[in-house]
């Protein structure tokens, strides 16, 4: 294992803004995998961890396979992290909003053309991406229709769904699009939290990366497990949206079946306690995204359903 | 006539509502429209005074209105309220949500209500303050896509300096594209500073909203036009300067000034040390239209644009050397 700083920036009255890389192995660059870019993604950095973890006891056992390397990137934007803040603390930009950079450019930029010259040119490229509604997804492989994308590909993580997503004006500047835009098979892997860390799913995310590891080729471990990933569009999601504003209360989890008609959640008025509404399942699906947020808008998208295939 | 454009139930006790007045003549007029927008941004200001403005001037003559003046102060109430750029509750630019979605969330519903109620307008003016970090020179940015549609009008609005930019993606999120596509000729306006009024940069671009509602045939009283714009159709005419250290930025030059090669524009200074960490230099002869406000610089952050040459047009507008 290798680790080196990958980009840098020097502060007036904070230590040094680094992004720091693990590498793995030597050779053809194989696959970069990269974590939270966001101050709040901390199960993304969680997952990235377990990763480093895993692939240098690997190392250490000589299970990499020989001419391969890899490179993990934990956090993209420790800055945030360590205040909280979802985005860049000075101006509020976001770096996954910057891609593919510009190094003469302004700081999120450069940081992000920084990130961008470090995993440009890879074969494979992971990132553990986050939602911005917050709530639980159910874990999925998401790539960007670019006319890039290679499902069956996806399909080798084992998550239980691979979802294309169509990418509207703002996706253009993110680092998946772009990824693909120069020639690298990437994929976002989103886990069922965000802010929280879930050991369950960063585990399942461990493996997902491990098992397309192996069918890559890139360690000598076999696969273990994983589902017969089902590939939807992102315009199949049903969203449950709230027809008025409250309390949220919901009865299901992502992953879980439900009928058409099933009770998905209540909202609550605010002052009074009542029921102010009801809202169920449009169709037979498995939930997809449950909203976690203790009140919601009027018009929120509460709940997300697949619908089941006859 | 106060009307509510949209409004939505928030979870405790209030209406989030956007609201604009509309001023017709008495005898309704002949159907022509402008809208003035701002407020899409919580941080800027400059906007609201000009609002104000336009309505003041309209009621010291309602006899000169000819057609109808839709004025929108106020189209992210959360932002503004809290002195928050973006909608506080969501983090969200909400100049990247545009047209919006009748069927999608709270803010994307707002967005898609809003262009629909815009929609029909002869001429549409978002007025803008670039943002707390930077002053600019009263502007209007065209992409490039509508430039021979809008240079036009915008040669009529009374600002200093009309940029016309390269045609990006993100882009494509914004109102005034939206309402562009949609046959509003939409100016985007740039001007003074966020969170703060510059009265005189107000008043000149409420002469300028008075000249196109005139072009329109919306106005019929006096208007004035005292500056004719710089324009600028050729991205290589702007140079930006970018801060190569982080620090604390003291300016020596204002916005509006021109400069020779080399010229100061400000220090870059540690104030830990005592030190001066950088010089901000000019690279070349011309006309800083922007420079930087806020004195906490990272390495990256933008410190000023000039435009490249134009010096006797500039100097023209009192562009002086400093």
């Amino acid at each position: 294992m290798k680790k080196e700083t990958l980009y840098e920036i020097k502060a007036i009255y904070r230590d040094d803004f680094r992004v720091t890389g693990y590498t793995f192995g030597e050779g053809e660059k194989a696959l970069c995998i990269i974590g939270s870019m966001r101050g709040n993604e901390n199960q993304q950095l969680f997952c990235c961890s377990r990763l480093v973890a895993r692939l240098k006891r690997l190392e250490e056992e000589n299970a990499l396979v020989p001419g391969k390397q890899i490179l993990v990137i934990p956090c993209a934007n420790p800055y945030s992290i360590n205040t909280k803040k979802r985005f860049w603390c000075t101006d509020n930009t976001d770096i996954n909003r910057m891609f593919p950079g510009y190094a003469l450019g302004e700081t999120t930029q450069r940081i992000a053309a920084g990130i961008f010259e470090a995993v440009k040119g890879w074969q494979y490229g992971i990132q553990f991406a986050s939602f911005y509604m917050p709530g639980a997804f159910v874990p999925h492989v998401r790539m960007m229709e670019t006319g890039y994308q290679d499902t069956e590909l996806a399909c080798e993580f084992g998550m239980p769904y691979v979802v294309v997503h169509k990418p509207r004006p703002f996706d253009t500047a993110t680092l998946n699009y772009n990824w693909q835009i120069w020639g690298t098979q990437a994929f976002s892997l989103y886990t069922t939290n965000t802010a929280r860390v879930d050991e369950e799913s960063a585990l399942q995310a461990e493996k997902a990366v491990l098992n397309f590891m192996s069918r890559r080729q890139l360690i000598k471990t076999r696969a273990k497990g994983g589902y017969h990933s089902e590939i939807v569009h992102s315009t199949d999601f049903i969203s449950v949206r709230a027809d008025c504003s409250g309390f949220l209360k919901t009865y299901v989890n992502p992953g879980q079946m439900v009928e058409k008609g099933q009770l998905l959640a209540h909202i609550l008025d605010p002052y009074e306690g009542y029921i102010r509404s009801e809202l169920t399942a449009p169709v037979h699906g498995v939930i997809s995204f449950v909203g976690d947020e203790p009140m919601t808008y009027e018009n929120t998208a509460v709940l997300k359903l697949i619908r089941e295939k006859s | 006539m106060i009307e509510t454009v949209t409004q939505i139930g928030l979870p405790v006790d209030e209406q989030l509502c956007i609201k604009k007045n509309r001023l017709i003549p008495d005898d309704g007029g002949n159907g022509r429209r402008i809208s003035v927008i701002t407020g899409i941004h919580g941080d800027e200001l400059e906007g609201q005074y000009v609002c104000w403005l336009v309505q003041q001037r309209i009621q010291k003559h309602p006899e000169c209105l000819k057609g109808t003046v839709d004025i929108y102060p106020a189209m992210n109430p959360f932002g503004i309220d809290s002195v928050t750029r973006g909608i506080p509750a969501f983090d969200l630019d909400m100049n990247r949500i545009f047209p919006g979605d009748t069927d999608g969330d709270m803010n994307e519903y707002i967005a898609a209500r809003i262009v629909e109620d815009i929609t029909g307008s002869d001429v549409a003016v978002d007025i803008h303050a670039s943002n707390i970090y930077l002053t600019e020179i009263p502007q209007i940015r065209i992409n490039k896509i509508t430039a021979d549609r809008l240079i036009p009008l915008a040669k009529k609005a009374n600002v200093d300096f009309v940029w016309v930019h390269d045609a990006s993606t993100v882009l494509e999120s914004t109102l005034a594209y939206a309402l562009n596509s949609r046959s509003v000729d939409t100016l985007v306006v740039e001007m003074g500073v966020g969170m703060r009024i510059t009265k005189e940069y107000g008043e000149q671009l409420t002469d300028g909203i008075f000249c196109l509602m005139k072009e329109k045939g919306i106005w019929s009283g006096d208007v004035h036009t005292d500056h004719i714009p710089i324009v600028c159709v050729d991205p290589d005419e702007v140079e930006f300067l970018n801060a190569q250290v982080s620090g604390v930025f003291v300016k020596t030059r204002n916005h509006g000034a021109l400069l020779r090669a080399r010229d100061e524009i400000g220090l870059i200074i540690d104030p830990l040390q005592g030190t001066v960490l950088d010089r901000v230099v000019s690279p070349c002869e011309g006309w800083l239209f922007t420079v930087r406000e806020y004195p906490l610089v990272d390495q990256g952050s933008l410190m000023a644009r000039i435009l490249k040459g134009h010096m006797d047009e500039a100097r023209l507008k009192g562009g002086v050397i400093q």
